[in-house]
């Protein structure tokens, strides 16, 4: 079992013609990943990868009975990429672009609404079901099959997260790369959702950072409705106020919101331990299990 | 994916927002922009008297800071014109004032437009207790703004707008005429990307009329793109050389007070970095993210930036590699490091992930110390750099 994605999960790749689009379509498979289709518009009838290429998502989706679409699309044209794929019959769609205009994402959000798809991202790293399926950017070798699951709002903190896990003998079901921006898709409560369903999962990582205040309301879910242990980690306690610290969202307001020092206290009280470092994080889990 | 997100704000000064507000038909004060003494003099004169000359510089609380006077005479004019331009404003030189007329107000409102990022929707906020900080107004008593959501589908129905001018309580001879600047605000911030479009105060005079005596803007740079003539009015505006240097290099760079230098990849670990070497008893000096898919070039400009900080004595390099090759690092690392006759500050490299094996055999271990794990290379600059401080001491 596994959150979201998993071998059989037949996936679209759009924007697979650019180079970041083609370089991950080929590690995507590589991996294991059921890469079915491209969609470029105008490059219908090409091959990328092995894979054909449509110029519509549903096209692309109704031919090869696609699940999910992984989004390489530029900036400037995500928002529309991200319409088509919410108009198309897919159960998942993961935004990998980094730097969508945010009333874009304002207006993907309220669509969102209106669907049953599910979002992941977008500027986020992807979601990966170690040994079946990853869809995104996340360096497949880094990650071991296990009873972890793990959802973070940063990439390469994942990737240091899970390789402190994996050195402790601690696999995972399924990692989930939420995303640095101020508007997402899927958040902290959806993947804590996911993860308390699935009979695989035995603990949870979450890996959390400044600004907003979806730690603290993970952590309200946490209290509320979870009986699977979760382990947590904040990033960024020594961030100043009013500096944007790298990701769009990762900013502490001048009125002191989306401290680190809140969200550990809300997270802390839910009954989640809190690592001062990542390694504390992943000897908590091991206690867990 | 940019292989370099910008770390800049596009930020409008007063006057900019102003012109912005003023072409949407919003009514502003009458002002001109003075960059000397003489300037200002001539730009009170064609002002009329009272005026209130004003810091044009991208920080809050311009006011208790000594950066607004306001004037009645020429002598005045000169006085305060010497004081505000070139005086430093929280790290900011001023070059511009706003020379401005001052308006006779009876009361004082607050309308702003800004993002929900909770809701995920935008929010038009509306008080009667403008002039003041609304930050504090919004921590201290919440209950004094009255907020209503935008559904981004529709925009701001108008009713909403006169609910949220009936809501805050403002006054009944006013009330049509706010709601109708704060649907045009509305308007601004969906049509210009802003992120805030806020009027602290909006002043109402003796005659029930509505004037924007402040205003703000700042817009989405993710936007920019489509906002080629906002992009124009961007002015560089860093609180100092290095955050210049690292716009100029495309880097996620911020400046703090400590000694630790960092560099890495990812801006959550590179928050995880800086938290440890405080965690270790370090103090960071910087954040700084080299993004994902770093050559080494890249690499040789990180260092290059964080040498340049007089205040850096050791630094750490960590890096753990997903679209990232350690190879590349390595590569860039050696490469800035042998153009040195001598290596200004010690250097703690940690690689993992893509390639990091290749990366540590490629690296120079007589120019850098290398550490297996985060937690070690952490410790290990904080030793460096306290040893350095001692030594020097």
């Amino acid at each position: 079992m596994s959150a979201f994605v998993d071998e059989s999960t037949r996936v679209i790749v759009q924007g697979i013609t650019g180079g970041e689009g083609q370089f991950h379509t080929e590690q995507m498979i590589e991996y294991g990943t059921n890469v079915v289709a491209g969609a470029v518009p105008g490059r219908g009838g090409q091959e990328v990868a092995g894979v054909p290429v449509y110029d519509t998502v549903s096209g692309a989706a109704e031919t090869e009975d696609a699940d999910a679409s992984v989004v390489f699309v530029p900036p400037t044209f995500a928002a529309d990429a991200l319409f088509e794929a919410l108009d198309s019959p897919l159960d998942l769609v993961v935004a990998i672009t980094e730097g969508i205009p945010t009333q874009d994402m304002t207006n993907v959000n309220k669509r969102l609404t209106e669907v049953d798809t599910r979002l992941i991202g977008p500027n986020c790293p992807g979601i990966i079901t170690p040994g079946e399926a990853k869809l995104g950017i996340l360096p497949g070798n880094v990650f071991e099959s296990g009873n972890v699951g793990l959802v973070s709002r940063s990439g390469t903190l994942t990737y240091q997260v899970v390789s402190n896990l994996t050195d402790r003998g601690l696999g995972q079901t399924t990692a989930i790369g939420i995303g640095g921006d101020p508007i997402i898709g899927t958040d902290f409560v959806d993947a804590l959702a996911a993860f308390e369903n699935d009979p695989a999962t035995d603990a949870v990582v979450m890996c959390g950072e400044i600004g907003g205040e979806d730690e603290e309301q993970a952590a309200a879910y946490i209290a509320e409705n979870m009986n699977t242990p979760v382990a947590g980690f904040i990033a960024g306690r020594t961030a100043p106020p009013g500096k944007r610290m790298g990701h769009a969202g990762a900013i502490v307001s001048g009125s002191g919101t989306g401290t680190a020092e809140s969200k550990i206290e809300a997270l802390v009280e839910a009954g989640v331990p809190v690592g001062d470092t990542p390694e504390e994080v992943a000897d908590s889990v091991k206690e867990m299990l | 994916m940019r292989a370099a997100a910008r770390f800049r704000v596009m930020r409008l000064h007063e006057y900019q927002a102003k012109e912005v507000f003023a072409d949407a038909g919003l009514s502003v004060p009458g002002a001109t922009l003075a960059t000397s003494v003489d300037e200002a003099v001539t730009a009170a004169e064609s002002v009329g008297y009272p005026v209130a000359i004003k810091a044009q510089v991208h920080v809050g609380g311009r006011g208790k800071a000594g950066g607004i006077e306001l004037v009645e005479s020429e002598a005045e004019v000169r006085e305060a014109a010497e004081s505000i331009l070139g005086m430093e404003l929280k790290g900011y030189e001023v070059h511009q004032a706003l020379v401005e007329s001052a308006v006779d107000f009876v009361d004082e409102l607050y309308v702003g437009i800004t993002m929900d990022r909770g809701a995920g929707r935008p929010v038009a906020m509306v008080s009667t207790r403008g002039g003041v900080d609304i930050e504090e107004v919004a921590a201290e008593s919440p209950e004094d703004i009255f907020r209503e959501h935008v559904d981004p589908a529709f925009g701001l129905h108008p009713y909403q707008g006169r609910r949220a001018v009936y809501g805050a309580g403002v006054t009944r001879e006013v009330a049509s005429d706010v709601a109708s600047v704060l649907g045009t605000l509305y308007e601004l911030w969906d049509a210009r990307d802003a992120s805030d479009a806020e009027i602290n105060p909006l002043m109402i005079t003796a005659e029930d009329e509505v004037v924007a005596a402040d205003a703000v803007m700042n817009i989405d740079d993710d936007a920019l793109f489509r906002q080629p003539d906002l992009e124009a009015m961007e002015s560089e505006s860093y609180a100092d050389d290095l955050e210049r240097k690292a716009g100029e290099y495309g880097f996620d760079y911020v400046r703090l007070e400590g000694n630790v230098g960092i560099i890495g990849n990812g801006a959550g670990l590179v928050m995880t970095t800086l938290d440890l070497v405080d965690h270790y008893g370090g103090e960071p000096a910087n954040f700084l993210d080299i993004g994902g898919g770093a050559k080494a070039e890249r690499v040789s400009n990180a260092l290059d930036m964080v040498f340049a900080d007089e205040n850096v004595e050791a630094v750490v390099f960590n890096i753990f590699g997903g679209i990232t090759r350690g190879d590349e690092v390595a590569r860039g690392i050696n490469e800035a490091l042998e153009n040195f006759d001598e290596i200004p500050k010690d250097v703690v490299v940690r690689l993992a992930g893509t390639n990091a094996e290749e990366g540590m055999e490629i690296l120079n271990t007589d120019l850098v110390a290398v550490e297996g794990t985060l937690e070690d290379a952490v410790r290990r600059a904080v030793e460096n750099a306290k040893d350095t401080e001692g030594a020097s001491a």
